[in-house]
């Protein structure tokens, strides 16, 4: 079979090995005829059948210009699940001389976020395209006339609907977007998202420096909730090309950012537990959950210095040692902590006024997850066994057991309910990881801390990438390097940038007035999304 | 002219009473008991914007609501003592100047052209149309029971310490503080504090309003919450206290309503906005249970 063959030549990389992050060199990744790509990106996105592959996703495609000439290279790099490897692909496009690519969205939905930004930056609009809409704009788009002033919104003819605008500007201190609802009386009957009011270029601005430090800082700055995710993802790629054995205090710096993460990936469940309490008017669940999040971060704080963990993930090393103290005040912090945050699921799980606000309420099924691509906790809500931190990231701390909320074990699966249960189960596995995290630092005391290094280079003409789980879900960045191991392009990619669709799809058909607990369940990031 | 008076009191009081109990059960020590107050003064001195496609009765409306709210209180008395105005069926002018009141305030959101307002509007008059019959079966109870047909009269003769019309009072008083959360838009209902417009009844309708007009608004909020307490509170006084005793009593009860109120916004979620519908046929069963208590009692001839 033809597809079998090109499949062969993609270029397999297996980042288990090294932390989630790889090495592919450019010379590598086959270039193959549109029609075959699509055959390929079909074969692995796909089951025979047409229905999304579960174990495959793809976790970034994109257009970078050729040098010198018109024309532009596609990348596409597919995460295999089962197989524990990343596939890299690509085809080159003349749009000069060639008609447009046939759209692979329609047949694969998840693609759509990557198709609408590369026609938003080239203007290559794929044909039969079934969602053709701007997705971020950059500052640097194809069409600068576009504009989100001119977001061409799904309109409605009908006079018995009506429509409801819900920002860009909201109430409260969050980032602007923009919610249209079309609605039946208080029953939604689509809801459309519209983000892109920022423009900050963080790629651009990564890929426009060779100042490492200034790259990790920008990396903090992506989304703000999620400071060690995507600060552990750019350095995964400035360490891409150091062997591990050229590396002294390894281990003790991957063991940090792990428990770095989890305890990001803790406060912020928690935190979200009092939002979700606050938008049901819930006021105990809220103030409690409050209190403990601070704790958490303060925990943070005296850790590095920010409550965020700015300044804590740096490359090849860092500047604050998980001392025996630090560790220490750390697991009796968090230890009080997770004692009253299982009160307060208890209290929640038991409280009729709040389950009546939950079950079954805004639920979105396992097929829609897996055909919008959700990733994270999104996905594994809705029984998507999905986490970067068991097939990738080759988890330094032992007994990890990824959180997903199974239909024949809970039940159901998919509901605010569920979403609330991830967050109580998964802190509760953060938890444990940070104790274990703890105790694993607490035996290398005594081996060598290496300081940060921000000179060491990048393998030339390579595409790296970098997997990591966030507390949102998957963290993707991409590097281009040049000849001279220069950085010459860089992709994002947000776990947001997927699970927008999850939220306006689980509002489908529910009542309007849910759609802010729905919202909150998420918690999506609008300028992870942005950029 | 005891009770107007009360009334004032009570709504300069019951919504710092409210706050503190929050505040209290939140381990927060929660905002000065006199903040609502402050917050109005500083709108009185603060101008107002209107929407482009709002006409002169939008500038009209939250001074005619508070007008009716004010002419409302004069109906109701305490006890044995009698309101300022009284007349036979004042209750039934009672219920219509409080729904005349909200009447101009849904026509000057709708005026406003926003969809939050028209939503907010829209759930606003289904509520209080919901509610309305549990409020006319409870006076309906209480004149069948005393076999008069104003305020002042019916609560001056209603004697709740008999053991029958106990349990009536105590189903009167309950019925009362569901209306109260009801018409005030409080938890489970609304959530007066609430920052999201999808989800607002009545803060959605006044979104618009600014300055003297929104200080009316909220004004108007408080005396209606000071109202509905007292009505509550006429329902449960021992029958035959009056002087000094009386109002010792009646202070007494609307600090302990403010602070139901904010147990109850401590401790539960709120409904949600489908449930709402069910909850408030809920409200008027326990108008009808009471109605029915009364007619047995009645008939019966104990």
């Amino acid at each position: 079979m033809m597809e079998q063959n090109t499949l062969d030549r993609w270029y397999a990389a297996s980042p288990a090995e090294t932390a989630g992050v790889g090495t592919i060199p450019l010379t590598q990744i086959p270039m193959l005829p549109y029609a075959a790509f699509a055959a390929d990106m079909r074969a692995l996105l796909l089951l025979p059948d047409g229905t999304p592959n579960p174990n495959n996703r793809c976790v970034a495609y994109f257009a970078v210009r050729e040098k010198g000439e018109g024309g532009l290279l596609c990348y596409a790099l597919v995460a295999r699940d089962a197989e524990r490897d990343v596939l890299a692909g690509g085809y080159e496009l003349d749009y000069y001389r060639e008609e447009f690519p046939p759209s692979l969205a329609r047949e694969i939905p998840a693609l759509h976020v990557y198709e609408r930004e590369i026609t938003e930056l080239y203007g290559i609009r794929f044909t039969d395209s079934p969602w053709d809409k701007p997705l971020r704009y950059p500052f640097n788009r194809h069409h600068r006339d576009d504009s989100i002033d001119t977001y061409p919104f799904y309109a409605m003819e009908s006079r018995d609907l009506h429509e409801v605008q819900v920002g860009p500007v909201h109430a409260g201190i969050i980032e602007p977007g923009a919610f249209r609802f079309l609605c039946d009386g208080e029953r939604i009957v689509h809801l459309e998202i519209a983000l892109g009011y920022q423009h900050r270029g963080v790629e651009a601005l990564m890929a426009g420096t060779d100042n490492r430090l200034k790259q990790i800082l920008l990396g903090e700055s992506i989304a703000g909730d999620t400071v060690v995710g995507h600060a552990t993802a750019v350095a995964g790629i400035l360490e891409a090309g150091a062997a591990a054995e050229e590396w002294t205090g390894r281990d003790v710096i991957r063991c940090e950012r792990a428990v770095a993460l989890e305890m990001e990936r803790m406060a912020v469940h928690i935190g979200d537990t009092a939002a979700l309490c606050m938008d049901m008017g819930y006021q105990t669940g809220h103030v409690a959950c409050e209190a403990l999040r601070t704790l958490v971060i303060n925990a943070m704080q005296q850790w590095c210095g920010n409550r965020f963990g700015k300044g804590l993930v740096r490359p090849f090393g860092a500047h604050h040692r998980l001392t025996l103290e630090r560790a220490k005040h750390i697991e009796t912090t968090l230890t009080e902590v997770m004692e009253r945050y299982r009160t307060v699921g208890r209290d929640l799980l038991s409280t009729p006024s709040v389950l009546a606000r939950l079950e079954g309420i805004c639920p979105v099924t396992r097929r829609q997850a897996l055909r919008v691509g959700a990733v994270g906790p999104a996905a594994r809500m809705a029984g998507v066994m999905r986490d970067v931190r068991q097939t990738f990231n080759c988890y330094p701390l032992s007994g990890f057991e990824p959180v997903v909320i199974d239909a024949e074990q809970d039940g159901t699966h998919g509901d605010l309910l569920a979403r609330l249960k991830m967050r109580l189960r998964e802190a509760e596995v953060s938890y444990t990881m940070i104790m274990a995290g703890c105790k694993e630092l607490a035996g290398r005391w005594f081996e060598a801390y290496p300081a940060p290094d921000y000179s060491r280079p990048m393998p030339a003409e390579a595409l790296l990438f970098s997997l990591v789980e966030g507390w949102r879900g998957e963290i993707c960045h991409v590097a281009l390097t040049d000849t001279e191991g220069k950085m010459a392009a860089y992709k994002v990619y947000d776990p947001s940038l997927h699970n927008w669709m999850m939220l306006a799809l689980s509002v489908r058909g529910a009542q309007i007035s849910d759609f802010p607990v729905s919202n909150k369940s998420f918690n999506l990031s609008y300028c992870g999304h942005d950029l | 002219m005891i009770p107007f008076i009360l009334i004032l009191v009570g709504a300069l009081c019951l919504k710092g009473v409210i706050n503190k109990t929050r505040a209290r059960l939140a381990g927060r020590t929660g905002v000065p008991f006199f903040q609502p107050l402050l917050s109005v003064g500083v709108l009185l001195r603060k101008g107002e914007i209107y929407s482009t496609s709002s006409t002169l009765l939008t500038q009209v409306a939250p001074a005619l609501y508070l007008a009716s709210t004010l002419g409302a209180a004069l109906l109701i008395p305490l006890g044995v003592f009698p309101a300022l105005v009284s007349f036979n069926g004042d209750f039934i002018l009672f219920a219509y100047l409080l729904a005349f009141g909200k009447l101009v305030l849904v026509l000057a959101a709708l005026e406003s052209g926003s969809s939050f307002q028209g939503m907010g509007s829209a759930r606003e008059v289904l509520f209080s149309m919901l509610v309305e019959p549990c409020f006319f079966l409870l006076l309906g109870t209480l004149a069948l029971v005393t076999g008069y047909g104003s305020f002042t009269t019916i609560f001056a003769k209603f004697d709740n310490m008999s053991v029958n019309l106990l349990m009536l009072s105590l189903i009167l008083a309950y019925g009362f503080l569901n209306v109260a959360l009801v018409e005030n838009g409080r938890l489970p209902v609304d959530d007066p504090r609430t920052h999201l417009e999808l989800t607002m009844v009545h803060e959605a309708m006044v979104l618009d309003l600014s300055g003297v007009d929104l200080a009316f608004v909220h004004v108007a909020g408080w005396l209606k919450l000071s109202i509905w307490g007292l009505l509550a509170v006429n329902a449960v006084i021992p029958a035959r206290t009056t002087g000094w005793m009386l109002v010792g009593w009646a202070l007494v009860a609307l600090a302990l309503y403010g602070v139901i109120i904010g147990l109850v916004e401590s401790f539960t979620a709120r409904n949600r906005m489908t449930k709402n519908a069910t909850y408030l046929v809920t409200v008027s069963a326990i108008g009808l249970l009471g109605f029915a208590v009364a007619f047995v009692l009645m008939t019966s001839g104990v």
